[in-house]
């Protein structure tokens, strides 16, 4: 479970001081479909990354699952990345030089993992990403859309409980992006929590609950009730709080 | 934890995948690496080469150059010499009264054509003695050396070096034949065994006649050197004591004489050529260093060139001090490869060199080996600390975002 208290995200531009994240207050339940909207510099990607333990709050705390995750020390933190959170971002981050199955592995070969159970569970991810056949391709060797699941292969293979993607579709065309997205849902009907920053309003609406973000701050917090039926999720309890 | 073996095997990786980057900072290091191994070879070999040739004079050997020099054993040559009176014939006789002399051989230096039939040859003439062949320990391989004669007495015999004899004879035999030396006819009565270079002298390519013949032939009566050999090494500063007074005395009180000893030379000659060596050395060093600052350079490079990758291993779970590690891992392993591939090619060079010069014995010493190693692991990694804390301290948000 992700919960937020009066977070503050600021940056220092010069001498100005830019509110990226403007007391933000949200809890977000394990296993939700959650998208993220608004509109450019809203405040969306520095979000993610701080859920994604890639920045830390200015003011504020983020706990995670219990943990106020605010007060670990880097190693931890890093740690913390590799078992309970995925990534997946809009321009993929494959490394070029790695095989698809190669760049799958790179988290398990980060946490020290054992040759013969990397090898395994890459293995099947290549399977339930149906890149079987692309496993010994390099990035630049496969499309767009083959990238894409590898990079959410990549971002699962440790099976963390959450799953971030910042405009995972935002490089693709319209048929591999929507193909992206049914592979993301597929993994959140088995369980992950998913949050998805998307300038698509149809992409949006697929989710169990849509964020919108103005000026740092949430402005909207929705549950389309008709999808989160669908999935089967309970919708996330929210408390948006407006400054 | 990111485990050592899967460390290095991605750092491997990021290695192989920029060939020309990799390369130049191998052929940095190992240039580096290479050429103390050469230098120094070079250094040792030039050291036991001269200790060598010095071992092959004999032992307990003191050569009388004619001239006085102040810093006489620091100048073993005794180039620097000037001659206030020649070296005579009767000085080398005088120089046989002390008990403890056990042989004594005077020797003159001249150049002239030998020639037999229709072959000629511009060759060194030594005249020397009976003696200096035991002085030298030389073979013989046919016939004999010079005949025990009064050393003011000439004779028109001469022995010669094999490869003279390969040149001007061939297939006939020397032996017997007389042999025309400058404007007088000598008779070859033994063929040296002696093979190569001997202080600077071609053995095999030299003529050796009676030392009064050498000095009508050239018209020169001062001797060139006397080699005194000294029945043991003990009794070798009486000797010289007795050398030095016997001579001045002879010399109307005058001290005109270097008398140098083995020992005293080859002390020298180790001395500086030791130097020499570390010399060498560290200026082979110095390229070490500046290999170090190539990878230094390269890694910053490739540590901006990657960025992305690095802000990206951050968001898969890699803490800063993992970064840190495989970066240096990759220095590391260039530095050992650029070390492994300078250690081959140093071995090479000195193989050729000993192939060029076979009297060189040019083995690069153990200690150079080692250090040359330990000074490309070390720089290896020090001039990649800053680069991987540069890499480690990356903001991975900032990283990612890079283009
Ligand atoms: N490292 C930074 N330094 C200074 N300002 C920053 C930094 N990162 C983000 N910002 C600012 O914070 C605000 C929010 O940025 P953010 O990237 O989160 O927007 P976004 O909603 O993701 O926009 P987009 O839809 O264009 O991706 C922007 O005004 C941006 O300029
Ligand atoms: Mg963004």
């Amino acid at each position: 479970m992700i919960k937020l208290n009066n977070i503050q995200r600021n940056f220092l531009v010069g001498n100005q001081t830019v509110h990226a994240l403007d007391n933000i207050n949200l809890t977000i339940n394990d296993g939700e479909y959650v998208s993220v909207m608004g509109p450019s510099g809203s405040g969306k990607s520095t979000l993610l990354n701080l859920l994604g333990l890639l920045d830390s709050p200015t003011e504020g705390s983020y706990f995670l699952n219990g943990r106020n995750v605010t007060e670990l020390d880097e190693n931890e933190q890093a740690m913390t990345r590799n078992q309970n959170i995925g990534f997946v971002f809009q321009v993929f981050h494959l490394i070029p030089r790695l095989t698809a199955a190669e760049n799958i592995e790179l988290p398990l070969v980060l946490a020290g993992i054992s040759e013969s159970v990397r090898k395994e569970r890459v293995h099947h991810a290549l399977e339930s990403m149906k890149l079987l056949d692309r496993a010994h391709h390099k990035p630049q060797e496969l499309s767009g859309g083959q990238r894409q699941r590898v990079a959410i292969a990549r971002a699962t293979i440790t099976e963390p409980s959450i799953l971030l993607a910042d405009e995972p579709t935002g490089n693709l065309d319209q048929k591999s992006g929507l193909n992206v997205i049914e592979t993301l849902e597929l993994l959140n009907q088995k369980g992950i929590t998913l949050i998805v920053v998307t300038h698509d309003a149809a992409l949006g609406a697929r989710s169990t609950r849509s964020i919108g973000m103005i000026d740092g701050r949430i402005d909207s917090d929705s549950v389309d009730k008709k999808s989160a039926n669908h999935s089967g999720n309970s919708p996330g309890e929210s408390d948006v709080t407006h400054t | 934890m990111l485990l050592t073996r899967d460390a290095i095997q991605f750092s491997w990786q990021a290695l192989s995948a920029n060939t020309t980057r990799t390369f130049l900072m191998l052929l940095a290091m190992s240039i580096g690496v290479g050429s103390v191994v050469i230098l120094t070879a070079l250094g040792e070999g030039a050291r036991n080469y001269v200790t060598a040739e010095f071992s092959a004079l004999g032992t307990n050997l003191v050569i009388i150059i004619p001239g006085k020099n102040e810093t006489s054993g620091d100048n073993p040559m005794g180039l620097i010499g000037i001659t206030e009176r020649d070296l005579t014939i009767d000085d080398a006789v005088a120089l046989t009264r002390h008990p403890k002399v056990s042989r004594i051989a005077p020797l003159n230096i001249g150049g002239a054509e030998v020639a037999w039939q229709s072959r000629k040859r511009e060759v060194s003439v030594m005249g020397t003695s009976h003696e200096f062949q035991k002085i030298r320990q030389w073979e013989v391989a046919q016939g004999k050396f010079l005949p025990k004669i009064e050393l003011s007495r000439g004779s028109s015999v001469c022995v010669i070096g094999s490869e003279l004899r390969n040149e001007i004879f061939g297939a006939h035999a020397a032996l017997g034949q007389w042999l025309r030396i400058g404007d007088r006819r000598f008779r070859v009565i033994g063929v040296l065994d002696s093979e190569g270079q001997s202080m600077g002298m071609n053995v095999g390519d030299s003529v050796y006649i009676p030392v009064a013949s050498a000095q009508a032939l050239f018209n020169v009566p001062a001797l060139f050197r006397i080699f005194v050999e000294v029945k043991t090494r003990e009794a070798i500063p009486k000797v010289i004591t007795f050398i030095k007074s016997t001579l001045k005395e002879r010399h109307q009180g005058v001290e005109d004489v270097t008398v140098i000893t083995q020992d005293a030379m080859l002390a020298t000659f180790d001395r500086i050529l030791s130097a020499l060596t570390y010399a060498v050395a560290g200026i082979a060093a110095i390229s070490l260093f500046v290999a170090g600052i190539l990878i230094m350079n390269v890694m910053l490079v490739t540590v901006s060139q990657r960025t992305n990758e690095i802000g990206l291993l951050k968001s898969l779970g890699a803490s800063s001090k993992a970064i840190l590690n495989l970066i240096l891992i990759e220095a590391i392993l260039l530095s050992a490869l650029g070390a492994l591939v300078g250690l081959v090619l140093g071995q090479l060079g000195c193989w050729g060199i000993r192939s060029a010069f076979p009297d060189l014995p040019a083995y690069p010493p153990a200690w150079a080996t080692i250090a040359s190693i330990l000074v490309a692991l070390i720089t290896g990694v020090l001039f990649s600390l800053l680069p991987a804390k540069k890499a480690a301290q990356l903001n991975p948000v900032i990283a990612l975002s890079k283009r």
